[in-house]
């Protein structure tokens, strides 16, 4: 069948904000999707939240809405841009729920919409769990057993059915608790009894277990006319139990012979047919049970996922693209094969390498929170790393993560030391090595990020292959593999003679880093590589085909190995490198790979040739056609030395992937490489303390008293001299990680303790605080000459917050003339010292009218593509034409923006919201702090600030009721300055309800409240208020000492658990406040939505 | 440190050496390579691989084991096994056997840590080759020599050397995942099936089975009045090895089948697989050639012309029939969308069809099992039409 003629305008739904389970893979297939579809002819409307997404660059739609994915403002899309069909499959669950809000609440019907990909009952089929099992029965698959409860006699009739062991799941429940595995009657009872207890509506789910049996997912794709086929299988290393997000993945599946396989095959086209998705792709989990083969059938995602992402970059075969080419109509034997062009994209890709996925996690960040894995996704982030086979795609995936590891083990980190120790000193019989073993056994056992580290040192200490698989559930063919890379480290380790070609070969083929061999012969790197250079042991790169070297490739997809045969042939064309920004982690995510993509299109427009070098399956980035030339490998020195001498570029840019490749900048410039761009020596003059602090007194900037300290009496002296309250950090650190603000020497005691335990060989960072200072973020660029404003935003938190996590506002609405003619010229003056050649981000702190520096960036911000979103000027590709000597007089004539701050016509007002993943990390406070814990943002913009900023609170899931009663506990420096505003919000109409003390000065002050008690002053108090829906609104203030916690700490949990929005900060409590008063004064329709491209032109 | 005690050397001139985990001989043979991710026992007791050293483009082999559950014949026809990785250690609930000691007990020699793709690359843009491999010798110069001596594929009726030595009945259907185990069910069998083996793979016998096929196994060259002796409701002709050109006497067989039929009116439905279908295209008229390096893997997509409808289906075959050789009496029914050669046909009176791929799978995907239900619904239609005539 033919493309749809019916169909004229297609809306796109995104999928918002990056949130853990939900990330960049998004703006991947989304991008993918717009692309397709706008070359067929088709008018394409987007609507997504997020600015940081090249999804959302105005080029890739004809109408882009950043707008809050909500109904309401999905319903006023649509009936403005009157599309014929909704395609719902390619923006995660947010776009999937959406679309079946939108099927419900009647407005598909309405206007006219279709919903195309995948039809309303398909989703519900696939979306409920007890309608899935229905579906799954009745085609004849199985599913886990499983019955709902109300009482303990149903749950004892239903335990007696599934058999021992089970799992108890309490429904609706935060995080999972009420959970447990259960192996006897005598604990059901029990168990079952606390479940029922803890459910708010008293109902459990009492499941048959399959934890410990093994994990397959299948990436199915069917058209039209039923043509169904299987486009990648992919293997969880870690058994059921632990979230497939959260597992070290495979691919192709190791462990099933064909007839098994055959069967996962025939039952997911049974699943996809039963459920009935179209045309499209889904992803079924399947679970296997190692002793018999049993299978069930998990889950299936009627649509694009995280999974086929992975799937896509694993093969080459573009499944969004193709997802989205069905959906109009085309069948899969109507559309090629991007990659051989010859053949069709109906087919089977198979593969003649290994990938292994690596997910990363942030427990650091997340204090208090149990870093067991389990059932509910925790990690933020993932690499992915090809090699020829698994021992080599491993070890290459977890150097890839950049965890401080070079490798699997042999790296003298953590547990490499232990065990050498261990080994060293201790006899097999002794108690010391019994209790080593025993709690190395429970690490084994435990799913944790580190297991796999821990299963390695297991083996290396004597355990058994069996013994690991039988306490870990891993399959004895992964820990096989495993102790093949340990033999052969043992082997590096213990050789006699010098190493040889063969041996280094070899330990290269089995993934082994230069480090890691420079670690076990006691060598350095560089020794290392010189060695295996002359001993002519140099990668080869191999191509991604999609059919295992069949056909001849078109597409030039590389992973590097040790083989005999090099496929990359080089051309002597002008190239430019671009390195990525890694995995996905808190503070360095997809606004980074949005810099680089755009980096390759402005560089590939000027005529150079791209290459871009990066390890996230989730981006844009790495998709095949996005550079000239892509190597899927990890960002190390070794692998991207090793790509540069084979491709010899005339120059590389390693400020648009975040910290990753900038850390790299020194060691590649020592390496001969050119950085374009900023020079090395300038990026590190802005980095280093002292240089920078010499550079900032010369120039006479101002900026907070700092000092270092490596110890408890230094830090002290430090302390006496700069006065608290302090901003303390450990030395080259990452999205704020381990900063804190310190009120008095007994906090600074207790971090510096902790902290310099930490990192023994670096000081840690002590600056003065600036309490109650305004904080503002400046995105710059510069040729050395000239300097383009791209924005200043004022942050709506006061500085202490961590910037990434605070709102912040474009154009400042509250700096005046003044403060902004010194920010400006400020930055002028640091452009031209520090000879910037491309973007450039400052960050300062306004304390009443005098102007702090707080931080200088010479690199891409993370704000970048929000300030490019609102602004219209799209600064990363700018910046990466002055990197290669375009000057910024030229390009703004052709960019259309003014030199001159302010002159760049522009109306708009942009609001910053940041994401937070409170809800995946039980136990941690919602508190904002100056260490980074968001996960993504989303961008409100209007005419108004009050409407920007409502629409920002919309989409970031706070939706702020114009009505109801708002709870106040605040802090005691923080209520006089609440005062005005709270009455404000009264005369509104909000009831207002408060805590002790905040109720007691309202009401001195003539502002009636009722007061509510508070947790230690009985019950009903201030958690089961909220817990009883009478609080809509929780504003809620307090210092982070460890004695005024508790209170704030369950208040602030329980609004999190009932979805109330919290504001944490007068300031965020002043927007709201003017916020509210526009809207309630001029209601609701002054809420419209306006695409990017009319905002552009309309100005 | 990875021994080097094999050596694989491909006529062209290209070779490595790697090691050895199969049985310590040398062995000579068409080199193919196969894209196969799974599947790699039934691969090796594929006797349509009699002749070849097989070259598997997927790394890890070896990761399951073996089983004898998965066997396509009693024993492995194939000349060697070629791989980037064997396992030491396998792991699967069925495994009986490691790989290895499969390979050995077998006499077939492999050879482990070659760049397979740089040798699957070299044959796709070469064409399939001969090879040798050893694990005796390893002076370069000899092993050519010993290769120049070796006959090519074209022209070689090796389907003599892997048929049945004498007819047999066979019973076993496929075997069903059970509640933990596999197990077979055995069913009435009303029709008569007689199978022409020039190299028949078990699952094609199990998928009669299965359909109520009481089956006879006969020799390659069984005279077609000994197999209408038989009195078959159908006639299949089985896959196999070598060059469809040289197996002269089948091709007269069956085109003594279909002139019988013609001549007498009593139609018995015949269908044919791989060599069988290159074999009854010969038999009417049709041309055979050699492909530059054959289909082997399981991710071919066909079309059906008469449906519109694409199978995922299972390849392994080095000659074709020519498209435009067919007569007046043949029609296309299946094409392959990689590189349109003719994947099926069928006589455009009798109730005579053939594939060009596996619809017995094992391994890969039975997106194809469809025909065999077309076979059986053919021999249920011309049963009974065959017992009105004998009324008449």
């Amino acid at each position: 069948m033919p493309k749809r003629t019916d169909i004229k305008t297609i809306l796109i739904i995104g999928s918002g904000p990056i949130v853990i389970g939900q990330a960049c893979e998004f703006d991947y297939s989304g991008t993918q999707a717009l692309r397709a579809l706008k070359s067929e002819g088709f008018r394409v409307v987007l609507i997504n939240s997020n600015p940081a997404t090249i999804m959302t660059d105005p080029e890739l739609a004809d109408a882009t809405y950043v707008e809050p994915l909500s109904l309401e403002f999905l319903e006023k899309v649509i009936e403005r841009e009157k599309p014929e069909a909704i395609l719902p499959t390619l923006g995660g669950q947010t776009a999937l729920n959406l679309a079946v809000e939108l099927a419900e609440k009647g407005i598909l019907k309405k206007y006219g919409v279709e919903l195309i990909g995948a039809k309303l009952d398909s989703i519900q089929k696939a979306e409920d769990r007890k309608l899935f099992k229905e579906t799954m029965i009745k085609a004849g698959l199985e599913v886990p057993k499983s019955g709902i409860a109300y009482n303990l006699n149903e749950a004892e009739e239903i335990a007696k059915n599934i058999g021992f062991p089970l799992i108890i799941r309490a429904s609706f429940t935060l995080g999972g608790s009420g959970s447990s595995i259960i192996y006897s009657r005598e604990e059901f009872i029990d168990a079952a009894t606390r479940a029922l207890d803890l459910s708010p509506i008293k109902e459990i789910l009492i499941e048959e277990s399959v934890l410990g049996w093994k994990e397959y997912e299948l990436e199915v794709m069917r058209d039209s006319f039923d043509n169904c086929v299987i486009i990648c299988s992919i293997e969880n290393f870690d058994p059921m139990g632990v979230h497939t997000g959260d597992s070290i993945t495979v691919a192709p599946a190791q462990t099933l012979t064909d007839k098994e396989y055959q069967r996962l095959r025939d039952m997911a086209f049974v699943c996809i047919r039963a459920i009935g998705v179209e045309t499209g792709g889904s992803n079924i989990q399947f679970a296997v049970n190692p002793k018999d083969g049993r299978v069930v059938v998990i889950e299936m995602n009627p649509r694009v996922s995280r999974s086929s992402a992975l799937a896509s970059k694993a093969t080459g075969f573009p499944i969004a693209k193709i997802a989205a080419k069905l959906a109009i109509g085309y069948r899969l034997d109507e559309i090629s094969n991007d990659i051989t062009r010859k053949t069709p994209a109906c087919f089977e890709p198979t593969i003649d390498y290994c990938v292994v996925k690596v997910p990363r996690f942030a427990f650091e960040k997340f204090a208090g929170t149990d870093q067991t894995l389990n059932t509910q996704m925790k990690s933020v982030g993932e690499v992915m790393a090809i090699g020829r086979t698994f021992k080599e795609a491993l070890q290459k995936a977890i150097r890839g993560l950049e965890i401080g590891r070079d490798g699997l083990g042999a790296d003298g980190k953590a547990e490499v030391k232990e065990v050498e120790e261990v080994l060293k000193n201790k006899t097999k019989n002794s108690a010391a090595f019994k209790d080593f073993l025993e709690s190395l056994k429970k690490k084994i056992r435990t799913p944790t990020s580190e297991r796999i580290f821990s299963i390695k040192a297991g083996l290396q200490v004597g355990l058994t292959a069996e013994e690991v698989s039988a306490l870990s559930s891993v399959d004895p063919w992964f820990v096989e593999q495993i102790a093949e890379i340990l033999e052969l480290e043992n082997q590096l380790r213990t050789r006699k003679k010098p190493l040889s070609r063969e041996l280094i070969k070899q330990a290269k083929q089995y993934g082994f880093s230069d480090k890691q061999i420079a670690y076990c012969t006691g060598t350095q790197e560089l020794k290392v590589r010189d060695l295996r250079k002359k001993l002519g042991v140099l990668p080869t790169y191999k191509v991604v085909d999609t059919c295992a070297g069949e056909f001849p490739a078109v597409t030039p997809y590389f992973y590097s190995t040790y083989e005999e045969e090099d496929e990359g042939e080089v051309s002597d064309e002008k190239k430019i490198m671009i390195l990525g920004g890694g995995p996905n982690r808190i503070g360095q995510g997809i606004e980074f790979d949005y810099c680089c993509v755009h980096a390759v299109m402005a560089l590939s427009q000027l005529g150079y040739r791209t290459i871009m070098v990066n390890c996230n399956p989730e981006t844009v980035s790495t998709d095949y056609d996005i550079s000239d030339r892509l190597y899927f490998e990890p960002l190390t020195f070794e692998d991207v030395m090793n790509i540069i001498e084979k491709e010899k570029p005339w120059g590389a840019i390693v400020q648009f992937g975040g910290q990753t490749p900038l850390n790299l900048t020194l060691s590649l410039a020592n390496a001969g490489v050119k950085v374009l761009g900023t020079t090395p020596d300038s990026i590190d003059l802005s980095e280093d303390r002292q240089r920078f602090g010499a550079l900032l007194k010369r120039l006479k900037i101002s900026h907070p008293p700092y000092g270092n300290a490596r110890s408890v009496p230094q830090a002290k002296q430090v302390a006496k001299k700069i006065g608290y309250p302090l901003m303390v950090r450990p030395s080259y650190v990452l999205g704020g990680r381990g900063m804190q603000i310190v009120y008095d020497e007994g906090m600074l005691t207790d971090y510096v303790a902790q902290a310099v335990m930490a990192s023994p060989e670096r000081p840690i960072l002590i600056d003065r605080f600036l309490d109650s200072a305004k904080e503002v973020d400046v995105d710059a660029l510069s040729d050395g000459k000239d300097l383009y404003i791209g924005g200043i935003m004022e942050h709506v938190e006061h500085a202490g917050v961590h910037s990434g996590d605070s709102a912040c506002i474009l154009p400042p609405q509250t700096l005046s003339k003044k403060v902004i003619a010194e920010i400006v010229k400020t930055t002028r003056l640091l452009a031209q010292k520090l000879k910037i050649k491309g973007l450039l981000n400052i960050q300062y702190a306004i304390q009443g009218t005098k102007v702090f520096i707080l931080e200088v960036n010479p690199r891409a911000s993370r704000t970048i593509p929000f300030v490019s979103k609102a602004s219209g000027v799209p600064l990363a590709k700018i910046a990466a034409q002055l990197m290669v000597g375009k000057l910024i007089e030229d390009l703004a004539k052709s960019y259309g923006f003014s030199l001159k701050y302010g002159e760049t016509k522009n109306n708009n007002i942009a609001v910053k919201e940041a994401v937070l993943p409170w809800a995946s990390f039980p136990g941690s406070d919602v508190l904002l702090t100056p260490e980074m814990r968001s996960t993504g943002e989303v961008m409100g913009i209007d005419k108004e600030f009050a409407l920007s900023f409502y629409k920002s609170q919309a989409a970031s899931g706070n939706k702020i009721p114009l009505s109801g009663n708002i709870l106040f506990s605040l802090k005691d420096q923080d209520k006089a300055e609440a005062l005005p505003m709270a009455k404000a919000l009264n005369q509104m109409g909000f009831k207002l309800t408060a805590t002790d003390g905040t109720s007691k000065y309202f009401c001195k002050h003539g502002l009636a409240v009722d007061k509510v008690k508070k947790i230690a002053e009985g019950r009903p108090h201030v958690v089961d208020l909220v817990g009883n829906k009478e609080v809509q609104i929780l504003v809620n203030t307090s210092t982070p000492t460890r004695s005024s916690r508790a209170d704030g700490y369950e208040i602030r949990r329980a609004a999190l658990r009932h979805h109330v929005p919290i504001f944490t900060t007068l300031s965020a409590l002043r927007a709201l406040q003017e916020s509210l008063s526009i809207l309630i004064k001029g209601g609701a329709s002054r809420l419209t939505v306006r695409s990017l491209q009319d905002f552009y032109t309309k100005n | 440190m990875q021994k080097r005690n094999a050596i694989l050397v491909l006529e062209s001139g290209l070779y490595a050496q790697g090691e050895s985990f199969g049985a310590p001989v040398e062995k000579m043979g068409e080199v193919v390579f196969n894209t196969s991710l799974s599947g790699y026992q039934e691969i090796l007791s594929d006797p349509s691989y009699k002749g070849q050293i097989i070259l598997m483009t997927e790394p890890h082999i070896g990761n399951v084991g073996t089983n004898t559950e998965d066997m396509e014949s009693a024993a492995c026809h194939c000349e060697g096994l070629a791989v980037k990785e064997f396992s030491r250690r396998h792991s699967n609930w069925r495994a009986q056997q490691s790989l290895q000691d499969f390979l050995k007990a077998r006499g077939v020699p492999a050879i482990s840590g070659l760049d397979t793709r740089a040798f699957t690359k070299h044959i796709r843009d070469v064409g399939a080759m001969r090879g040798i491999l050893s694990t005796t010798d390893s002076n370069l110069t000899r092993l050519k020599k010993k290769l120049s001596q070796f006959p090519k594929m074209d022209g070689l009726d090796l389907a003599k050397e892997v048929t049945c030595k004498s007819a047999y009945d066979w019973e076993v259907p496929e075997w069903r995942w059970g509640n933990g185990k596999s197990s077979v069910k055995r069913a009435a069998r009303p029709f008569r099936v007689v199978i022409m083996d020039f190299g028949i793979k078990h699952n094609i016998l199990r998928s009669l089975a299965n359909r109520g096929c009481s089956v006879r196994v006969v020799p390659a060259q069984t005279t077609y009045k000994e197999i209408l002796a038989q009195e078959p409701d159908g006639i299949m002709l089985s896959n196999g090895p070598g060059d469809p050109a040289a197996v002269t006497y089948a091709t007269q067989t069956i085109q003594s089948l279909i002139s019988s039929m013609e001549q007498n009116g009593k139609q018995i439905p015949i269908f044919g697989i791989c060599l069988g279908h290159q074999l009854l295209g010969l038999a009417l008229g049709a041309k055979t050639y050699k492909l530059k390096f054959g289909h082997r893997g399981c991710n071919h997509p066909v079309k059906d012309l008469a449906t519109g409808k694409i199978e995922i289906t299972v390849q392994n075959h080095g000659f074709a029939v020519d498209p435009n050789s067919l007569g007046s009496d043949l029609l296309a029914t299946h094409i392959n969308l990689n590189d349109n050669t003719l994947e099926g046909l069928t006589h455009k009176k009798l109730p005579v069809f053939s594939v060009q791929y596996h619809p017995e799978s094992s391994g890969g995907p039975h997106d194809s099992s469809y025909l065999f239900d077309r076979f059986i619904d053919k021999i249920k239609k011309y049963r009974g039409k065959r017992l009105e005539q004998s009324l008449i």
